[in-house]
């Protein structure tokens, strides 16, 4: 499917095609020089896949970064396109299905020979097509927040790894809240199974040092699409913790929120930090739900700077002013920007120069601040930050990381 | 394992506890409801079923998101108009579906199955495509939220006692509706002798769609209480399908007191499972007992006499 | 269900009928076999053979409900639990042999597969320990199936349990298999399933030319297991079978024991969505408890009912024809192929209740035989009642 783009951006287009830059710029790099392996590049474009779930189950969490991406797309073709080509979309669905996932991961690369992917949401669909991408040697730009213990050279990872959310939270929680006794609740899959295993481990190694009562006194894993938590609800009220520290995604989130609430599990009594939970997520749960607790992230779409302003408001103007930008979604919205400055520095289309070229480019104007590809793994530098929910679905931020903090994939120590 | 606990503390959490059993039990019922009405009265499978809950969701989220943009002074009471227009809709869009669909196919029991299984993904796409993928939440009024403390521990959830009453209102209801009125009588006539009550000059056909809108209009309020506790979502119908269904076997297909039985046998059930079990394997457990006790009662726990 | 009759089993039938659906039916296995075996390898792409290959695993499963469904009258909602004991046999074979100690020395415990390590075990887990044989792993494909079905329907049979109930606790079954796998993440993966297998006793699977041997051997595979269903069918144990699915009593009376009967049957439809299940892993490369949820297990069914559910030819057609068919909606429209596919369901339902093998037998065989002037004599007598 071909991208429709609105009559407002078509002459926007063309005034960028007609403009000189865009035909110099690809004059100045040939079609056979850019682009050795045959993939779906010419002179005047340069074709890409977009593959994310529209329909199933978590078509409710990928439309933020379908949206996201394509709007970061958009922006990049009216100034000029990527090497003075303009980015046409290859769209698959996904169906929340991990198989489908790799059927479409496989169309795209062989038989539309796209230059690169922007797609995936869950671990398991990442997991799906990651041999694809590895074995046909293309690249996939991944935006979600996610567990580590993988490093691939065919995959970009724009969210950020788990120790990067995990640790800096847990030591906000403890300094701030005065956090010693954790309840660790999440999803019954990888990504909150290991993180719950690096947050045990920082609690029971690094944070019991400097207070012995540090101790997490209950785990607890329940499937995708569970809705009946009154149970877990009050044995967590038996062990009465300083945190739950929940990582409960999906359409268990809103569940999960609800009988909180309705339970009198409240801010009031009880302190909650969590790293599934978005303002994406808000909408579905309603702000009342969840007002005083804590989230985090490394992106929140209150942040207060120049960037995040322009962008945000070019969001809502693109796909409507009700329309909310959670931390997935503005790291979707990174992939393209950070494809086409690695394919300027690689001044090729070709997917090992990029492979090679990654390390280390720098996006300085990103909403969420200033990010940079680590050097020597295909993850993101970046400052994680501590959100309140507020009633309205945003989130009020109260702490911010000091230093950019470096992704850790393999981290040592948390094994 | 309780030797940290304080007696108190145990006592709140088992009141808590059997409080939570109770919803669950609730929440079964009326899961349960309207496919009971159609598979007891006309032996159709409807696989569509889940998707009348999400349609009665769907109506409570729209009303809020309405009364709050035109009347938002009206936010503690629309409750009382959503309800009855979540029946209304479920009621009609029913009425609907068994004219064009399923009327055509009383004769064939699974192929009932098949097309209303492509039904649901009709649906599923429709909610998808015309209210939105998103997760949906209706804002409920301020009393409606929150809960009842009588001591310090325990904490009686509202919403939990609103659907309490609303799941015995609608039993009774629909125990009085098929036993007493006119209608009532029709619909079991119809179902016991069809050719027979043709000949005493019912219209069949009419009690037919009449059943099933009737069924789909109770979902469509179960759907609505639903909303109070889970998600609103287009796939949220696929998380019902296997218990409806599993709380309907188990009280022996076609008997109300048999629905609410088994329900209350698998609520108990699960509330131990997952006090003492993580999630995925309290679930596992729960199926097999299923399984088992199946095995043993294989007309389920409580077979109508009608069928026997 | 008086409606469903066989269609093989009237007397008077004609020359075609016996070419095309008749006890020979030598013609519609030739059609078959030279679209599998000729048209669809010279037409098709690698990537489009390998989905093709893909699509006929599903339609083991289908074969298997055809005998168990359409002959024997046995509904099961959970032929997806079947199909997944084949691929993760097949699947924890081949990611013990991807788990070799080089490719996974960067894991705390090497020689284990990734997932585990993940989780914290820190060694094999005793029932892994066969599928570090081949011969023993092809063994449990066709073993654990015959067990587990056994099991799960013996009592209930037993108890003269069919029809809506059974139907609903297979799909509970099949509920729970998902659970169970998602629960015990370290033992099988969790909902990531079993991904990056790579070879099959040192053979790539993964190559071009792999993919295209699979197809062939899938369609081997498939083949044998039309004849072999073909063959129960014609044998008196298939005349039981459909005797008890249309008089149950009156052939009690006759003296059969039908729980041997229905276990029997109700385990050879599992092993063949075992089989289908363990082609379907070698084809894709991966094994997911997505395959084997609620919602695949219906699908399964759907094909079957398109295909026509008394034609076990009928259901290779099926599940071809509607895997296509979601495939190619799906690339076209994104959005919108879901209608599309949820009203197939429905005008298959009321416009061809029996299928795309009802196709022939109701509409065209009239038509053909007239044209041929077969059908001066014996007009074609309805065959529903």
């Amino acid at each position: 499917m071909k991208l429709k783009l609105h009559s407002k951006m078509y002459s926007l287009l063309l005034m960028a095609m007609a403009g000189p830059t865009g035909h110099v710029i690809a004059e100045e790099f040939p079609t056979a020089k850019v682009n050795t392996t045959g993939l779906a590049v010419t002179d005047t474009t340069v074709t890409v896949g977009q593959l994310h779930s529209i329909t199933g189950t978590m078509a409710i969490s990928e439309t933020g970064s379908v949206e996201a991406e394509r709007l970061a797309i958009e922006q990049i073709n009216a100034m000029g396109g990527v090497l003075g080509r303009q980015i046409k979309i290859v769209q698959e669905d996904g169906a929340s299905d991990w198989p489908t996932f790799a059927e479409k991961s496989k169309k795209l690369i062989t038989q539309d020979k796209v230059a690169c992917v922007f797609g995936c949401w869950t671990s398991a669909s990442r997991k799906a097509v990651l041999p694809i991408f590895e074995k046909e040697n293309n690249m996939l730009y991944y935006p979600t927040f996610y567990e580590g213990l993988e490093d691939s050279k065919n995959v970009i990872y724009t969210g950020q790894e788990a120790t990067q959310q995990i640790i800096y939270g847990l030591d906000w929680a403890y300094e701030n809240l005065g956090a010693r006794t954790f309840y660790l609740i999440g999803s019954d899959y990888i990504w909150p199974r290991t993180s719950m295993k690096i947050a045990r481990a920082h609690i029971e190694r690094y944070l019991k040092k400097k207070d012995p009562k540090c101790k997490v006194v209950g785990e607890e894993y329940y499937p995708l699409g569970h809705t009946n938590f009154g149970t877990l609800i009050n044995k967590v009220k038996l062990k009465k913790p300083d945190l739950m520290f929940t990582a409960v995604v999906g359409g268990s989130n809103v569940a999960w929120y609800k009988q909180l609430k309705a339970a009198g599990v409240t801010s009031k009594k009880y302190d909650m930090l969590t790293i599934s939970t978005t303002e994406d997520e808000v909408l579905g749960i309603g702000g009342v739900n969840c007002e005083g607790f804590y989230s985090s992230m490394k992106y929140f779409q209150s942040i207060d700077t120049a960037e995040n302003k322009a962008f945000v408001k070019a969001f809502k103007a693109r796909w409507g002013d009700d329309s909310v930008i959670g931390d997935v979604t503005q790291a979707a919205y990174l992939g393209p920007w950070l494809w086409k400055k690695t394919v300027e520095k690689a001044g090729s289309f070709d997917i090992d120069k990029i492979a090679a070229a990654s390390g280390g480019i720098e996006f300085k104007d990103a909403p969420e601040g200033f990010v940079r590809i680590h050097d020597t793994n295909h993850h993101l530098w970046s400052k994680s930050k501590i959100g309140k929910f507020l009633k309205n679905g945003q989130f009020e931020i109260i702490s911010t990381s000091s230093e950019l903090i470096e992704p850790n994939p393999y981290p040592k120590g948390y094994q | 394992m309780f030797d940290e606990y304080t007696f108190e503390e145990l006592k709140a959490i088992l009141i808590m506890q059997s409080f939570g059993g109770l919803s669950l039990l609730c929440i079964y019922v009326l899961m349960g409801l309207g496919l009971y009405v159609v598979f007891g009265q006309m032996k159709v499978i409807n696989m569509a079923h889940a998707e009348f809950l999400v349609i009665g969701s769907y109506t409570m989220c729209l009303a809020s998101k309405f009364v709050i943009e035109v009347m938002p002074e009206f936010i503690n009471y629309y409750l009382w108009v959503a309800i009855p227009l979540a029946f209304v809709v479920a009621f009609i869009v029913g009425w609907i579906i068994e004219w064009i669909l399923i009327s055509r196919l009383y004769h064939r029991p699974l192929d009932t199955l098949l097309a209303t299984w492509g039904l649901s993904l009709i649906m599923q796409q429709c909610f998808r495509t015309f209210i939105g993928a998103r997760e949906m939440s209706a804002t409920l009024p301020e009393w409606l939220m929150g809960s009842w403390a009588p001591t310090d521990i325990i904490d009686i959830p509202i919403n939990g006692l609103v659907i309490l009453a609303t799941t015995i209102i609608l039993t009774v209801g629909l125990v009085f509706f098929t036993n007493k009125t006119r209608w009532g009588l029709r619909m079991r006539s119809t179902s016991q002798n069809r050719q027979m009550s043709q000949a005493l000059g019912i219209n069949t056909k009419v009690t037919d769609r009449f059943t099933f809108a009737l069924a789909c209009g109770i979902s469509g309020i179960g759907g609505a209480f639903l909303t109070t506790v889970v998600s609103t979502s287009p796939t949220a119908g696929t998380t019902y399908i296997v218990d409806s269904f599993l709380v309907l076997v188990l009280g022996g297909l076609g008997s109300l007191f048999g629905l609410v039985i088994s329900g209350g046998f698998l609520a108990l059930l699960s509330s131990i499972l997952e006090f003492f079990m993580s999630g995925s394997v309290a679930k596992v457990w729960l199926y097999l007992i299923i399984f088992v006790v199946l095995a043993k009662f294989t007309k389920g726990l409580f077979s109508s006499n009608i069928r026997s | 269900m008086k409606s469903q009759s066989t269609p093989t089993l009237t007397p008077n039938e004609g020359f075609l009928d016996k070419l095309l659906s008749g006890r020979s039916s030598f013609l519609s296995y030739s059609l078959l076999a030279l679209i599998l075996v000729v048209i669809l390898p010279l037409t098709l792409s690698e990537f489009r053979l390998n989905m093709c290959g893909k699509y006929l695993c599903y339609s083991f499963c289908c074969i298997g409900l055809v005998l168990c469904w359409g002959h024997a009258g046995i509904l099961s909602l959970g032929q997806g639990l079947y199909f997944g004991l084949g691929g993760y046999s097949m699947a924890m074979f081949l990611k013990l042999e991807a788990s070799d100690l080089e490719s996974t020395k960067i894991q705390t415990t090497p020689g284990i597969p990734d997932f585990m390590d993940w989780n914290q075990l820190t060694e094999l887990p005793w029932f892994w320990q066969p599928y570090h044989s081949f011969t023993l792993t092809l063994l449990l494909i066709i073993i654990l199936p015959i067990l587990l079905a056994t099991l799960l329907s013996f009592f209930y049979f037993k108890g003269r349990v069919t029809g809506v109930v059974f139907a609903i606790l297979t799909q509970s079954m099949v509920a729970c298999a998902w659970y169970f796998i998602v629960g015990n993440q370290g033992f099988f993966g969790g909902i990531n399933g079993m991904t990056d297998l790579k070879t099959l006793n040192g053979w790539d699977i993964r190559e071009p030319s792999s993919q295209k041997i699979l197809y062939f051997i899938t369609v081997a595979c498939l083949f044998g297991c039309l004849f072999f269903s073909k063959w129960i069918l014609n044998s008196r144990l298939g005349r039981v079978l459909s005797a008890q699915r249309d008089k149950e009593e009156r052939v009690r009376f006759s003296g059969y024991d039908l729980t041997a009967f229905r276990v029997f049957i109700f385990a050879v439809a599992g092993v063949l969505a075992s089989i289908g299940g363990a082609l379907f892993t070698l084809q894709v490369g991966f094994m997911s408890p997505n395959l084997i949820g609620v919602v695949p297990s219906i699908d399964l069914i759907i094909y079957t009912a398109v295909g026509g559910r008394l034609c076990i030819v009928g259901a290779v057609y099926g599940s071809l024809l509607v895997n296509t068919a979601r495939t190619l909606f799906s690339e076209a429209y994104p959005t919108l192929w879901v209608f599309i596919y949820g009203a197939l369901f429905i005008i298959i339902v009321l416009a061809l209740p029996k299928g795309i093998a009802g196709i022939w037998s109701d509409h065209l065989r009239v038509r053909v035989r007239s044209l041929l002037k077969l059908d001066k004599k014996d007009k074609p007598e309805k065959l529903t009642t």
